[in-house]
């Protein structure tokens, strides 16, 4: 049976990127981006991805939008897409590549592929949730999310290798992130965790074939939630921040939780779901409290992003020493010996949480690596 | 150099069913002779000797086959694997695949050392307690330890003896509850994280710096009241030599804790680097590595694991001592942590190392350094001139007695990996290498060791291999994706179906974990 590749091709990520305007959301930017002289980027990227998929033409019907938004890429690297109905206008916005993901994923495809960045991740993410595997071929000015392979090249050859496996394909999840392009113009950095895709798992990189699953990461991440969860104590208030490796606390406590926000645990009891600043220093007005985070992929944010809840005040009255990061071992050394981050948002607590953390990596393990701001 | 011609080569390939569906109905390897009916008379029908509730009902369901059959069958499997002598096997690096001298096995095998049985007494073992306590006196010599024993039936239980020896050290002394962190390196062999965790530690990694040594600021940042050891393998994977180790020693023995160092690749530090001298406590040898047996699956291993004398109490029993007279077994060691395996180790190694040594003597001891470190290096220039492959970590740094390579621009470039090119090697009958102990740290990674035994147009043809499919996966890939061409079997593409509890579980234990997961 033939497999079913979605393409969706942001025609104006990346459009801003040559001409330095540091992202390409908003039809002012792009319009001025246009006048600078730019072209885009994300068609020739995506048509770089598929030249690797063409020795394989025959058994992948490529499932796409119209003109510049897949069918252009995908008829100029030798494929016959089937092309979705719609009617485009001059220059494409946010909702199309919403509408396009609603559409394909509807039509039904064993893997969605898109160029473009962060916006476009987002956007896709806001339309089908995790529900399709999705592999990003990074085209666009901001590649803070963990949902695109390294290159175009490797885009291809990891979703060749999926579609050609036989039996359970294997999938990860990978975050989401985008950065508030308004504060970042203006040389702020301000990012968000706004959700997880499920991405093919790329078994090269880091464990032989033999080794490498998708059960790996979930038993690793049941592994260190059991540590956690072991050396809990009666009298601190534990403050579990966002992620999949710490929802897998919450899940091994049998509690709720929310995978974006902030929860709060006591005697292994849940005190509160989705908690903001003011809410955390208010329990912990008369507790000891302890910090468990995790570290965002591809990136090694610790503090700063997709947890900003915690706050520098929520740091200093909890304590470095009670601040616990947890993480899968595969996570760290997808960093390639990159520092784990702090941006806490306060110089100070930034230089104080600097320095050596013992990373929770399993039951009973820890590797040291370093952190910096 | 001279260019190497690539040699050509075909697997046999057999078609062989499995055994279980072989053999007809009657066939018998053996016809046993009818009892004599005398014997019947005295003792009964054999039958009467095993309990009822334990007779079988139903006969088992094994194959029937002819002698000749079987042997036929086995023969035909072991045709369609690759020999270890019949390749060149510098790819398996950290393995120490070196020639074994055939005059050692030929003394493993005489009958004085295989049909002695370890219960027999004593005053009948003097020859081979004399060779156990000669030897342990070379390894002592070698590393410059104490005592050593030869119990632990390989390098990683030799490696858990150390870990049970730290925690009795510290129990001892009653500081075991407080010190229950065992620090390692990433970098380190597996087994140094792992058997301190089955030994009931806490486990904490050191990850490297940019030079490829572990971070020393790292380990000065944890060590702490609660340190109970460092067990690391110097030099790591890398090829690197560490040569700040003392510092390391330092950092741990100041902070409490005891040291040990993991020499399973001790093939390019005898006569040259001492353990002891370094600072360290404790050491072991894979001594079917570096000393004459082969290593892997061609026979049983040993791991000869050795303290400084303030440890020795602790060593497991029984112990080979010397009276000046005769050769004794000593159990009277109330500190020991007792026994961590049957009996006194695997004769067959212990055997053959002392054969091995007493052959090459001192000097010879640390020629076969020299050229193991002089063979890789060679191997080392020629593969850095191959597109494709780079050596991550101090670029400048010569390496001892093998490296870890990467092949991650390779395949960046092409899309050929580390798995494609190992498959593809045993194309042109050589054995496949050997990637990375896990984690992967370096991306598609390869390790060889060109051990002393292999001549300099062994190290040029291996090269010539990895050069030639470096050129195949530039030009055409697919010849390389789709490899092996010229092997019993083709590439395995299902490997979903290891993960499979059905298909594949080679345990009950590991069936069940499988079937947990599924």
């Amino acid at each position: 049976m033939r497999k079913k590749l979605g393409l969706i091709v942001n025609p104006v990520a990346g459009i801003g990127g040559r001409v330095g305007l540091k992202g390409s959301d908003g039809p002012q930017i792009l319009k001025m981006a246009l006048e600078m002289g730019a072209v885009p980027e994300s068609p020739r990227r995506a048509q770089q991805a598929l030249e690797r998929l063409r020795p394989a033409a025959g058994d992948i019907e490529i499932v796409t939008w119209p003109g510049s938004m897949g069918e252009q890429a995908a008829a100029a690297s030798g494929f016959v897409p089937t092309v979705m109905e719609t009617v485009l206008t001059e220059h494409t916005t946010p909702e199309d590549t919403e509408d396009a993901a609603r559409s394909i994923s509807a039509y039904g495809v064993n893997l969605l592929m898109f160029a473009g960045g962060d916006g476009t991740a987002r956007n896709i993410f806001n339309a089908i949730g995790d529900t399709v595997p999705v592999l990003g071929i990074p085209a666009g000015v901001k590649i803070h999310s963990a949902v695109y392979a390294n290159s175009p090249d490797s885009a291809g050859r990891l979703a060749l290798n999926f579609l050609k496996s036989k039996g359970r394909r294997h999938v990860e999840d990978a975050e989401v992130m985008d950065i508030d392009e308004d504060a970042f113009r203006q040389n702020r950095l301000s990012a968000r965790l706004y959700g997880y895709l499920k991405v093919p798992y790329d078994r090269g990189l880091i464990q032989s074939a033999k080794a490498g699953s998708q059960s790996c990461d979930e038993v690793v991440m049941d592994a260190i939630a059991s540590d956690i969860i072991t050396n809990m104590t009666d009298e601190h208030l534990y403050i579990v921040g966002s992620g999949t490796t710490t929802r897998a606390i919450m899940h091994k406590l049998g509690l709720p939780s929310t995978l974006l926000g902030i929860d709060a645990v006591f005697r292994k009891q849940l005190v509160g779901l989705d908690l903001n600043e003011s809410r955390l220093l208010e329990l912990l007005n008369n507790r000891k409290g302890k910090i468990v985070v995790t570290v965002i992929g591809g990136q090694g944010h610790v503090f700063g992003r997709g947890n900003q809840q915690i706050s520098p005040a929520v740091i200093e009255r909890v304590g470095k020493e009670n601040i616990i990061i947890v993480a899968t071992e595969n996570k760290l050394l997808g960093l390639s010996g990159q520092p784990l981050l702090v941006d806490s948002g306060d110089a100070t607590v930034n230089r104080i949480l600097c320095g050596y953390a013992k990373v929770v990596v399993g039951l009973n393990k820890r590797i040291v690596y370093r952190v910096s701001c | 150099m001279k260019k190497v011609k690539l040699r050509k080569f075909h697997a046999a390939s057999w078609d062989e069913p499995f055994i279980m569906q072989m053999g007809n109905a009657g066939e018998r390897g053996i016809m046993v002779p009818d009892v004599d009916p005398e014997i019947a008379q005295t003792v009964g029908e054999a039958e009467s000797l095993v309990p009822e509730n334990m007779q079988r009902q139903t006969p088992p369901t094994l194959p029937e086959l002819s002698q000749y059959h079987v042997l036929q069958h086995y023969l035909r499997m072991s045709q369609m694997t690759m020999g270890m002598e019949t390749g060149i096997d510098i790819g398996e690096g950290t393995c120490t695949m070196k020639y074994s001298p055939k005059i050692n096995e030929k003394l493993a095998r005489l009958p004085q050392m295989t049909e002695v049985h370890p219960c027999q007494d004593e005053e009948t073992l003097q020859g081979i307690l004399e060779i156990m306590h000669k030897l342990q006196g070379f390894l002592s010599a070698i590393s410059g330890m104490d005592m050593f024993t030869f119990q632990p039936g390989g390098g990683a239980n030799a490696v858990f003896t150390n870990a049970c020896v730290f925690r009795k050290y510290h129990e001892e002394r009653g500081e075991l509850a407080q010190r229950d962190e065992m620090i390692t390196t990433i970098f380190s062999h597996p087994c140094d994280a792992a058997t301190p965790a089955t030994a009931g530690f806490k486990v904490i990694n050191l990850m490297p710096d940019k030079n490829g040594y572990p971070d020393l600021d790292a380990l000065k940042a944890v060590v702490s009241e609660h340190t109970a050891g460092i067990m690391m393998t110097n030099p790591e994977d890398t090829g690197l030599y560490n040569p700040n180790v003392e510092e390391y020693v330092k950092a741990v023995h100041d902070a409490g804790g005891l040291c040990f160092t993991d020499q399973a690749n001790a093939n390019s530090i005898m006569g040259i680097a001492r353990a002891r001298d370094a600072g360290f406590d404790a050491c072991h040898f894979n001594i079917h590595k570096t000393f004459s047996s082969p290593h892997g699956c061609e026979g049983p291993a040993s791991g000869a694991y050795g303290v400084r004398e303030e440890l020795a109490k602790y060593l497991p029993v029984p112990v080979v001592a010397f009276d000046g007279q005769a050769y004794h077994l000593d159990y009277e060691r109330p500190h020991s942590i007792g026994k961590i395996r049957s009996f006194m180790g695997n004769l067959g190694c212990i055997v053959r190392a002392y054969a091995w040594i007493r052959n090459l003597g001192p000097d010879g001891l640390r020629l076969v350094s020299e050229t193991a470190v002089i063979n890789h290096n060679y191997l080392d220039k020629l593969l850095m001139k191959i597109p494709g492959v780079t050596r991550p970590y101090g670029p400048d740094k010569r390496r001892l007695e093998q490296a870890r390579y990467s092949l991650e621009k390779m395949y960046k470039d092409t899309g050929v990996g580390t798995i494609e090119v190992r498959d593809r090697m045993v194309d042109f009958g050589i054995q496949s290498y050997w990637t990375s102990h896990h984690p992967w740290i370096v991306p598609h990674p390869f390790t060889p060791e060109a051990c002393e035994t292999y001549s300099r147009e062994d190290i040029e043809c291996w090269a010539a291999v990895i050069a030639q499919i470096s050129k195949e996966a530039y030009e055409n890939p697919q010849i390389v994706m789709n490899a092996p061409h010229t092997q019993a079997i083709r590439k395995m593409i299902n490997l979903e179906q290891l993960e499979e509890p059905e298909k594949c579980s080679l345990t009950w234990r590991a069936y069940k974990r499988k079937k947990e997961l599924a």
